[in-house]
């Protein structure tokens, strides 16, 4: 019987020679990444040795990573005194890995990992953040956990008690129509899938479309897997992982692929042909109430976001810099940008694209989570409405439990901030057009 | 016998236990003050400890789906509640059991604010209504954890059969 990627990875992290879903093992770990929450899993790290008369020492600290990006720069003592702390304990612990608020190396973590090489196909990831799926999109078995668990792996060097998890196999084929992409897919699947139809498995993807997506469009895709529910996400790795590593995120040495056998087990297999796949919206209060971009068309609009490690990179900021050149923000809507990392930022100054956005009248905001989770930037006014390229739309997300969030992609998002009210960009402003 | 002192929906997410703008508070002891916070009315009978320890809160499906934010789990456990709902997200079911609070998975369990619930070792049954709901038991790995006394305490005892030093 074949294993599926998920199977074979963790087979591997835990030293046998196959895994089934449903079998719990504890795999090694082979990067274990955490933001602003290391304050907290720093407490209870110590707390796990207090006691013990052994010295509080990681078990690896060149497989630890820790990424500011929740509130960057701090909003607030409390944060900026968390922050130094951090800071203390990094240098203390010998943690390299490590990417402070600045404007050359930091950004989002889950855009910071696959830059810096820091994943790789095979891996098992850990994170203190739930959308840790991201790193599924270069072939590695990537999960979000608790804090408390982070400090026993920091210990240990293993996640306990892990459950392999049975597998949904997306077949995607087809080419996407034009203003149509892969956060309209993740979305459509989501949407038919619900908010719990993946929970506690894993969702590996397939097909002619995912072949010849890029690593950028695979982030977005394994990123809001977790809306589905999902343990993982993964997109087994091929030329275009390698392609990456190579190019993007300067890895030199040979990198192993792990595919799927040909007669592994899946619970369920989608068939999905994007070829006449509609802009896709999630509308509020849940990620999984999908509707084409028609059905709210003409739904005024108070803040525009473009960013975050769903839809921050350079891809998405050339799509709204196309449609916003030479156009304004409406005049009573706001349009908010967050690059997803200062690499992201400084290639779209080079491009030109910052300056097209700056000049339509978005603001454009540092590299960081911005505005995406409400605790820093950014915040609705009460019975407001945002149409985001992020990824959650729960009540209170923005920061106010009175405000509507809309998810979209960054098309519908440009497109929509010129008109001031959601827009289908096949019709309105886009590229070239109007 | 434990009473019931609210009822949500399915879909509850993180974001509305504990909403992201507190995160900066990490903890444990600090963050019950904030459960619950756009619920001005719940919340208020929280911090006014006008809600007995061991009461339940009952949930639908998939409960404390989003965010993997461990402040979801403490801000419950500091209020000493009781979650019953038909169906836990992965990361909060977890951290649950990393930090103790006592959550209880009984697929289609109904019941209004005031019934009183008794929770059986297989079953939760509704005393006010008369229905009995089974319960689906935790993996035995995951409650290797909670006979341990938490994470904490599990991984301590793991700590030291590998590296040695004292028992704490």
């Amino acid at each position: 019987m074949g294993m599926t990627v998920a199977e074979k990875i963790l087979a591997r992290a835990s030293g046998r020679p196959a895994t089934r879903a449903g079998d719990v093992v504890e795999p090694a770990v082979d990067l274990a990444m955490s933001h602003e929450n290391a304050a907290l899993v720093m407490n209870q790290f110590r707390a796990i040795f207090e006691g013990t008369g052994l010295e509080a020492k990681p078990w690896d600290p060149t497989k630890i990573a820790v990424i500011f990006d929740h509130r960057v720069p701090a909003e607030s003592p409390k944060t900026a005194t968390n922050q130094k702390r951090i800071r203390e304990f990094v240098v203390l612990q010998g943690i390299e890995r490590f990417h402070d608020v600045r404007g050359d190396t930091g950004g989002i973590c889950h855009q910071v990992l696959p830059e810096y090489g820091y994943v790789r196909p095979g891996q098992v990831v850990v994170g203190t953040d739930s959308h840790t799926t991201s790193h599924g999109a270069l072939g590695a078995f990537a999960f979000g956990i608790g804090a408390t668990e982070m400090a026993s792996v920091w210990a240990l060097g293993y996640a306990l008690n892990i459950e392999v998890p049975a597998t949904i196999q997306v077949v995607v084929e087809g080419d996407f129509p034009s203003h149509v992409g892969p956060k309209d897919l993740i979305l459509h699947l989501i949407g038919r899938l619900t908010a719990q139809g993946a929970n506690f498995r894993c969702i590996e993807f397939h097909g002619g479309t995912i072949r010849r997506m890029s690593t950028s469009g695979r982030l977005t895709l394994c990123n809001m897997t977790v809306e589905a529910g999902a343990t993982a996400g993964i997109v087994p790795a091929d030329d275009e992982t390698l392609r990456y590593l190579r190019e993007e995120a300067g890895v030199e040495e040979p990198t192993a692929l792990v595919t799927p056998d040909a007669d592994a087990t899946y619970v369920e297999t989608i068939h999905i042909d994007v070829g006449k796949l509609e802009p896709q919206i999630a509308c509020p209060h849940t990620v999984d109430n999908v509707k084409p971009v028609g059905a709210v068309a003409g739904q005024r609009v108070d803040q525009i976001v473009i960013g975050s490690c769903t839809n921050g990179r350079l891809d998405d900021l050339a799509v709204a810099a196309d449609i916003l050149r030479g156009k304004k923000v409406a005049p009573r809507t706001r349009m908010l940008v967050f690059p997803a990392s200062a690499r992201i930022y400084a290639q779209a100054l080079d491009k030109g694209y910052v300056a097209d956005l700056v000049r339509a009248g978005a603001v454009v905001m540092n590299a960081g989570c911005g505005p995406c989770l409400g605790v820093h930037e950014g915040a609705l006014g009460d019975g407001e409405v945002a149409l985001s390229t992020t990824n959650r739309n729960f009540k209170g997300r923005m920061g106010n439990p009175t405000a509507d969030v809309y998810l979209c992609s960054p098309a519908v998002a440009a497109a929509s901030a010129v008109t001031g009210v959601i827009t289908d960009p096949r019709i309105g402003p886009r590229t070239g057009g109007n | 016998m434990p009473r019931v002192v609210t009822v949500l929906g399915d879909d509850i997410s993180t974001d509305v236990i504990y909403p992201g703008r507190y995160m900066a508070t990490v903890l444990p002891s600090e963050t019950p003050q904030f459960a619950f916070a756009d619920h001005a009315e719940l919340n208020a009978k929280l911090k006014g400890k006008q809600i007995p320890p061991g009461s339940v809160l009952v949930g639908g499906q998939n409960f404390g789906c989003g965010s993997s934010r461990e402040q979801a789990t403490s801000t419950l456990k500091g209020h000493e509640l009781v979650i019953v709902a038909s169906s836990f997200a992965r990361i909060f079911l977890q951290n649950s059991i990393n930090l103790g609070l006592r959550i209880v998975t009984a697929p289609g369990i109904e019941a209004a604010v005031g019934d009183e619930l008794e929770l059986e070792a297989d079953a939760v049954v509704n005393r006010t209504s008369g229905k009995r709901y089974p319960i689906v038991p935790l993996p035995a790995a995951r409650q290797a954890i909670i006979d341990a006394g938490g994470l904490i305490a599990f991984t301590k005892r793991r700590l030291v059969a590998e590296r040695g030093g004292a028992a704490g």
